[in-house]
């Protein structure tokens, strides 16, 4: 018999550009399956999956928490999630096929007994179903839960595979809390599981238009010779959101918007955005350069001007009236959490010095956006009046990530009329507008991308802890300082004065998204 | 919003759409392709117009439909245009094609086609004998037929393989992507063994079938064997024999398939009949000429015809399993993108 390396499937073929991606067999146990993610994002995003026809046919889901609850409670609970949620529309063939391999394991993490409940309960499934004993565990799990978890899947034999067969571990932000306890969590967890069986889930990086910032600038002749120092004067990375932490006290008290947004989603990127073009698209490639050019990212001194923390206090916002931060439930009214960060990066490469990175982030802003705006220079020298130009701003190319997803690039046009005035002006592409209305959902990629194995849209170790180092310097110099103030920020608007200082100190300002 | 310009020129449709354009803002920016669906007059022309807005949600698109109407009219050219909520995200150009004008639809199109995308040609109904011939086809980058919407679906398809040019491409085809997908994962699972012989079984009428039968002989260097099902809707049954034990895919009422193979428990998939907006949709993902379809269509004469029997083939009749080098070219993995 041959082996399955060797194994050339005749029925394969490179030139078969329809045939999809089907996962092998395999059963993904959820730990943590209560939670509003896994109701909300995972579950649906699985049964997408099988009514695009992508799981394999004796696919397991596994559900594990504490409630008491029977196959049949869970899988109701599995179906309204679906009906919901979902973005297919409902079929009950799909569903019934689904539904034969879900199961529920009821207990605790630190219960020997559910761990061998599990470990048999995914025996059966293996014979009952086939999954072949290929086993992904997701960890929607607050992360001092992590050792407890992985240990215990290791001591129920969990973790070691036979031949052909794999586990794989998916675990999602935070990932520490700064250099060191990533660093702690990173070795937790590879104790058990080799990195290469370690998927972290940053969704911002399953979202089409954050794939599409390396066609953008790796398939097309226009951008790149403007891609660099000579022409791009800022970049500007935002991720704002309207809603509060209403609810979110006890993850997000003390961590804070910036260890939440920035060491993560707005690294990353900036990762892309900056990063040179990778030998190929094989994932060991492509992040071998994003950690190239996250190794040469610092943040920019001095902190006392180039960052800025806030705090969103109530008021109205969009025709409601929101409470504060320090008046939501489960924080404590001395909090200093900031719910606004904002950070300025340098980028010491021969193609960005001089370049400043303004990555912020914030919780009760205008509205809920984000995009990466790469702002170019003025041109050097413009043949006109003054007063023709006075409406130019600096053109403008900005990757609007979410919502209303695509390309706006912003430049002068001639006003209609008989005097020669310039006004800025934009050209839109909507992903929308020429591709799917329903591209699919950030999770139902990095699910399938998971039970396939394929790593590239998942940060790994050393990533984590590069990140880490560019931001741990701010974190202790606020810790330590406290400066720049923690200043209030009233709901609605786009964060403290502080923010606005710490780009106009170099006359520059953040465009209103 | 529907605009009727009866008894028009195409000029006067392309200013209509421009102004349209003006009052309605960006409602018809962002096309990726010109889809034109050539009918005849009175044919299901509205079911055709509805999968291709369906199928607009994906790829926005603009639609012209071109009904022939009575030949021995007065030559005329009534057009009707639809944008909005009519039109899915594209918008419809429907011409009704009189008299002379009728054969000269590929007139009428080219001044309606959007500048440096791809044009998609679609025949739902009737197909031309040779698609790559046809003057709208000539326009065309891709040329969709659909060989089951046709008088004789078996008779349409071996047309289609004596006619094949790079970009045609057939929804009987495109029916079986589902069904391609599930046989291609169930033989990357050990054994990994050579697959010595296969029957498909379907509907005798099911140019699915046939074209099932043709890739798996093109594919796996075997010459499968065709056989009539008693019962069922298209596709009922596929078997891929293996020295330890078959593989087997049965759907015998359309709906949901039960696939066994040895070592593993059998297990039910999801394999509902694909409608024609799903096909369609899917068609338009791919622009390129799709070399699998070529291969599976030359290999057509190759397929070998099976007795009729009833929905388990019994280890049939002789078996000329034809010995040859296993297909060493064929690459690991598809590198299909997700989602396709």
């Amino acid at each position: 018999m041959t082996t399955s390396a060797k194994w050339h499937n005749p029925l394969r073929d490179a030139r078969d550009k329809r045939m999809p991606r089907i996962a092998g067999p395999s059963a993904l146990v959820i730990f943590g399956v209560t939670g509003d993610l896994s109701r909300k994002k995972l579950m649906p995003a699985i049964y997408d999956l099988a009514n695009r026809g992508l799981l394999p046919p004796g696919f397991g889901l596994v559900g594990f928490a504490r409630r008491d609850w029977a196959d049949q409670d869970f899988m109701k609970v599995v179906h309204d999630a679906v009906k919901e949620h979902a973005r297919t529309p409902f079929n009950e063939a799909v569903w019934q096929q689904l539904a034969e391999g879900i199961r529920f394991v009821q207990g605790t993490f630190d219960d020997d007994q559910s761990f061998d409940n599990l470990a048999s309960c995914l025996a059966q499934l293996d014979a009952e179903r086939g999954t072949g004993g290929n086993h992904a565990f997701y960890l929607s799990i607050p992360p001092g839960a992590f050792p407890t978890v992985v240990n215990q899947l290791k001591r129920a034999g969990l973790a070691q595979t036979a031949p052909d067969q794999w586990r794989r571990v998916v675990i999602e932000k935070p990932f520490g809390h700064d250099l060191k306890s990533a660093k702690e969590l990173n070795k937790t967890v590879n104790e058990v599981f080799p990195e290469e069986s370690v998927f972290r889930i940053d969704h911002y990086l399953g979202k089409e238009t954050v794939q599409n910032i390396l066609a953008l600038r790796f398939a097309n002749q226009l951008y790149e010779p403007i891609w660099n120092s000579n022409y791009v004067d800022h970049v500007q990375i935002t991720m704002a959101e309207d809603i509060g932490l209403g609810g979110r006290a006890g993850y997000y008290d003390g961590i804070g918007a910036t260890r939440d947004v920035i060491q993560n989603h707005l690294l990353q990127l900036l990762a892309l955005i900056a990063m040179e073009e990778p030998v190929s698209f094989k994932p060991a490639d492509l992040r071998a350069e994003k950690v190239k050019i996250l190794s040469a990212t610092r943040p920019a001194q001095p902190f006392e001007e180039t960052t800025s923390r806030g705090q969103y206090t109530g008021g109205w916002q969009g025709g409601q009236k929101v409470l504060g931060l320090l008046e939501e439930g489960g924080f404590s009214p001395e909090s200093k959490t900031e719910t606004f960060g904002a950070i300025t990066c340098e980028v010491n490469t021969r193609r960005w010095a001089g370049v400043p990175f303004y990555l912020r982030t914030g919780k009760r802003l205008g509205r809920r956006v984000t995009e990466v705006a790469v702002v170019f220079k003025r041109a050097p020298h413009l043949p006109f009046d003054d007063t023709a130009t006075e409406e130019l701003g600096q053109n403008a190319l900005v990757v609007r990530v979410q919502p209303d997803e695509g390309v706006t690039i912003r430049f002068g046009s001639k006003v209609p009329g008989n005097t020669m005035e310039v006004r800025d002006v934009t050209m839109d592409f909507g992903y929308g507008h020429s591709f799917t209305e329903s591209s699919p959902e950030a999770y139902e990629r990095l699910l399938l991308d998971v039970l396939l194995g394929e790593p590239s849209l998942f940060p790994k170790n050393d990533e984590v802890e590069l990140s880490w180092e560019i931001l741990d310097p701010i974190l202790d110099f606020w810790a330590r300082k406290d400066e720049p103030a923690l200043e209030k920020y009233k709901a609605g608007t786009w964060g403290p004065p502080s923010a606005d200082a710490m780009t106009a100190r170099t006359g520059r300002h953040w465009r209103r998204p | 919003m529907i605009i009727d310009l009866p008894s028009t020129t195409t000029s006067q449709i392309n200013s209509r759409l421009v102004r349209l354009r003006d009052e309605g803002g960006a409602t018809t920016l962002g096309r990726v392709l010109t889809l034109v669906i050539v009918t005849e007059d009175g044919q299901r022309t509205d079911a055709a117009i509805d999968a291709a807005n369906d199928a607009s949600r994906e790829h926005p698109c603009r639609v012209i439909v071109v009904a022939r109407g009575a030949r021995q009219a007065a030559p005329r050219l009534d057009a009707q245009i639809r944008v909005g909520g009519d039109a899915g995200a594209s918008e419809v150009v429907v011409l009704r094609l009189y008299g002379e004008l009728a054969k000269e639809g590929a007139s009428c199109v080219m001044p309606l086609l959007l500048p440096d995308t791809p044009v998609v040609a679609w025949w739902p109904f009737d197909a031309p004998v040779s698609p790559s011939k046809d003057p709208i086809g000539q326009l065309a980058q891709r040329r969709i037929t659909d060989a089951a919407a046709e008088k004789n679906p078996i008779k349409a398809l071996e047309s289609r393989r004596a006619h094949y040019a790079p970009g045609d491409t057939d929804l009987a085809w495109t029916r079986l992507t589902l069904w391609r997908a599930m046989l291609a994962s169930s033989l990357d699972l050990p054994p990994y063994e050579k697959v010595t012989e296969a029957d498909v079984t379907g509907e005798a009428d099911s140019p699915s079938t046939d074209l099932l039968a043709a890739w798996l002989t093109d594919r796996l260097k075997v010459s499968a064997k065709r056989f009539k099902a008693t019962s069922g809707e298209g596709i009922v049954e596929v078997r891929l024999g293996r020295p330890s034990g078959d593989v087997d895919l049965i759907r015998p009422d359309g709906k949901v398939g039960t696939l066994a193979q040895p070592g593993q428990p059998s297990r039910r998939v999801a394999l509902q009949r694909r409608s024609v907006r799903d096909c369609l949709a899917e068609e338009l993902r791919r622009l390129d000429p799709d070399e699998v379809y070529a291969a599976a269509l030359r290999s057509l004469s190759k397929v070998a015809k099976g007795r009729a029997h009833s929905a388990k083939p019994e280890a049939a009749e002789e078996a000329p399993a034809v010995e040859s080098a296993n297909g060493s070219a064929a690459p690991k993995k598809s590198k299909a993108k997700a989602g396709s």
